[in-house]
């Protein structure tokens, strides 16, 4: 599963990126594996989305958030 | 004997910064060039001790030292090179404390460079309010480094920081991230090439000259090659050990840990402010009321720089022995100045508008719900704040564009900002509306003036994101496309940080575009003030009995004083380059009155307006009546062609739509030439801009005739 496909309020942990050149990007802006994230809000259009991290807000693209693969708990 | 040492500020963006930086420099600050570099530092001096200053330079926030926009690169620049004259004897890295672990990736980074670095935890309130704390006394063992909690908005804890700066003891390098696993010899021959002894400062330079095709790129692309050392790999190995390094200490040093994802404050307010149907529409809202206070509070001081001018230069004009130095101070540098200042009231409100959003945190909310609609058109999210801050001056506004990171997108929002308009542009649409319509024209509840005016507005806006959706198609690029951005937690302004920042923006636009518009307006008068073939002297001497007769009432004197400056105005060189490009301009319905204004408008656009009081004789003494007298008389006039009006509907519109398009600012492109580094792209959009204006003119001119 990926990012673009949580939905409001559900919470997953990031297992890979598999776009190599966001990865670096997006490790430094925290969204790296192990972390918990959750959908937050979605922009005019449904893109970009804004998801919380445990310690911030970071706002992407479908395009991008496509090549975030996640596991969302229970 | 003064002691000096040079200190720098580095942490992430919206991590207090800038706010601890005001609140150790004050006002006391610039920003300057490197010597012999287009990179710009943001300086200020404190005062430490009786003997002891520190320099202290503000870099721009940044996520890692693998810098991927043009402001990130400042802070890269700046770090990488010991020799520089600039570099650092400390670092002070601010991190946000309610986000400590990703703001200690930079740190770590930094640290590893072999600068010696104090830590100061910002936002200590914030991260409570989240839940979270930390024992500080076991967070400096851990890191190794002095750690220091501040409130930089608050003003809390600077005097420790002062106080550390003094104390020699604490100036203690640490070093975080093994290099074990790099190929030694490498890294050895590595260090040779780039001539660093810190072996992590040599690869991490090395990785960016190579990536960034900077000097030395060839010979460490070669070596790369050779060892077969993969670059990405390795940040991505280092991104994250560094990451697990500073959950283990991070872990260890929190007091307790009540912080789960959950809803804040801040996500009630997005909730609002950010709706997938009226986030968008509470934008425009806000948007029109910060219009409508730029418009109703700016005429008052305006009006008092213009009485101010007025009464200077006056003063000069009687005291100051006539002759040619007279006219040069007059009408070429206090014209020019006055020219400068007149735009100071609208730009500082408009700024102050951004400003308080910025700070508050809503800009990037707008920024995240406008990215998709921009998408199209080849720029981002990001580029919504020059854009708007185009409307008041396009100088500051093209600064505003570095924190981009994709080329492509960036190039464009500074492509097309000079289409949105600027505050320069509004004298000459008031007059060339007025001259169409009467001021006290109602449609509706609706003034028509204003209705016409906020037509020019939003053409300029739509000229502005067509050409952006054309450049789309011919600009390369080779970088990917991604717009990933933080949305900060909503605070509270600061009065003190709006005041300097707007100090800072309002400086660009004065001594940035100001000294050119001065330049310029000196170079203008001497086009205007002399001319070929001894003409002007002609001028002057047939009108030379009539104005020194003192039997001829002083009221026909001064009318005749008038006319012959107009005369003048028409021998000089600037009415020779008038009349030679009159052919040109004709198909757009102007004659080489016209001519003229366009040229001078390079200063700056509203130098029309000046322009035109002047050809039409008018007592330019920057009242109301100069408006309504300009355009009585730019009314009557008749071209002696056609017998009709010079100035029909359709050459007045034609006027207007070429003044929306043209670029006639020699701030903006110099202001392009230096934020592209190139003078390829202010020759292409002077030139796209240009053929813009003159097409969109020659067909309103058609239609309308």
């Amino acid at each position: 599963m990926n990012l673009t496909e949580l939905k409001f309020g559900q919470k997953a942990i990031i297992e890979r990126v598999t776009d190599d050149d966001l990865s670096l990007k997006l490790f430094e802006m925290g969204l790296l594996p192990g972390e918990t994230i959750m959908l937050e809000n979605v922009a005019p259009f449904g893109d970009p989305i804004a998801v919380l991290l445990s310690e911030s807000k970071i706002c992407i693209r479908l395009q991008d958030a496509g090549s975030v693969q996640i596991k969302p708990i229970d | 004997m003064q002691k000096e040492i040079t200190v720098a500020l580095v942490g992430n963006p919206n991590c207090g910064k800038t706010s601890l930086f005001n609140a150790l420099t004050g006002l006391n600050h610039k920003v300057s060039n490197f010597a012999g570099t287009t990179v710009e530092k943001k300086t200020g001096e404190t005062k430490l001790s009786a003997g002891v200053k520190a320099q202290i330079i503000d870099l721009p926030g940044t996520y890692s030292l693998y810098p991927k926009s043009a402001d990130e690169l400042v802070t890269y620049e700046i770090l990488r090179n010991k020799a520089e004259n600039n570099y650092p004897d400390l670092v002070i890295f601010i991190a946000d404390a309610s986000n400590l672990k990703r703001n200690l990736l930079l740190f770590s980074q930094v640290a590893d460079l072999g600068v010696p670095i104090i830590l100061c935890l910002n936002m200590m309130d914030v991260a409570e309010r989240k839940g979270i704390r930390y024992d500080l006394k076991l967070l400096e063992k851990e890191l190794g480094v002095p750690i220091f909690a501040i409130n930089a908005r608050k003003q809390e804890g600077i005097d420790n920081i002062k106080s550390a700066l003094l104390n020699d003891k604490l100036r203690i390098t640490a070093q975080y991230y093994n290099l074990d696993h790099v190929n030694a010899k490498m890294l050895d021959e590595i260090c040779k090439a780039t001539d660093k002894r810190n072996k992590y400062a040599a690869l991490q330079f090395a990785i960016n000259a190579s990536s960034l095709l900077s000097e030395k790129a060839q010979r460490i692309i070669k070596l790369f090659e050779k060892y077969s050392f993969d670059t990405r790999k390795f940040q991505e190995d280092e991104i994250l050990s560094r990451y697990h390094i500073i959950e283990t200490t991070v872990r260890n040093a929190r007091l307790k840990n009540t912080s789960q994802l959950k809803n804040s404050l801040t996500h009630k307010v997005d909730e609002i402010l950010t709706h997938r149907y009226w986030g968008i529409g509470i934008f425009l809202v806000l948007l029109l009321l910060v219009f409508q206070a730029m418009f109703s509070w700016s005429s008052y001081p305006m009006d008092f720089v213009e009485y101010i001018f007025g009464l200077i230069s006056n003063y000069i004009e009687t005291q100051m022995p006539k002759g040619i130095l007279n006219d040069l101070m007059v009408q070429g540098i206090l014209a020019g100045l006055s020219g400068v200042m007149i735009f100071l009231p609208q730009i500082i409100i408009l700024f102050l508008f951004i400003a308080i959003l910025e700070d508050v945190g809503y800009m990037a909310r707008v920024g995240f719900m406008m990215d998709r609609i921009m998408r199209p058109f080849g720029m981002n999210g990001k580029s919504i704040v020059p854009l708007i801050s185009g409307m008041a001056c396009a100088v500051p506004s093209i600064m505003a564009s570095r924190n981009i990171e994709n080329k492509k997108e960036r190039l464009i929002t500074i492509l097309v900002t000079p289409l949105m308009s600027c505050s320069a542009r509004l004298p000459v649409y008031t007059l060339l509306i007025g001259m169409l319509i009467p001021d006290t024209a109602k449609w509706g509840p609706f003034n028509v003036h204003g209705l016409v005016l906020m037509l020019m507005y939003l053409i300029g806006f739509v000229a502005a994101i067509f050409s952006a959706w054309i450049f789309k198609f011919f600009i390369k690029q080779k970088q990917k496309n991604y717009f990933i951005m933080e949305l900060p937690s909503y605070k509270m302004p600061v009065f003190s940080n709006l005041m300097i920042t707007l100090y800072e923006k309002a400086g660009a636009f004065v001594w940035g575009a100001g000294k050119i518009i001065v330049a310029v307006s000196v170079v203008l008068w001497v086009l205007a003030s002399t001319g070929p073939h001894g003409n002007i002297a002609k001028v002057e001497q047939k009108f030379a009995s009539t104005i020194n007769n003192d039997t001829i009432p002083e009221t026909l004197r001064e009318e005749a004083k008038l006319q012959m400056n107009s005369q003048k105005l028409e021998a000089s060189y600037a009415g020779e380059f008038g009349k030679m490009i009159e052919p040109a301009i004709r198909p757009l319905g102007f004659d080489w009155k016209i001519g003229i204004a366009l040229l001078t408008s390079l200063a700056a656009r509203e130098v029309f307006v000046g322009t035109m009081s002047t050809i039409y004789s008018v007592n330019d003494d920057g009242g109301e009546e100069t408006f309504s007298n300009i355009k009585t008389k730019m009314q009557a006039e008749i071209n002696s062609q056609t017998g009709k009006p010079s100035y029909s509907l359709a050459t007045i519109l034609s006027l207007m739509i070429f003044y929306a398009f043209a670029l006639q600012c020699m701030s903006t492109i110099a202001v392009v030439k230096k934020e592209t580094h190139s003078n390829k792209w202010p020759i292409i959009q002077f030139v796209y801009m240009t053929v813009l204006a003159y097409a969109s003119s020659f067909l309103v001119f058609t239609i309308f005739t």
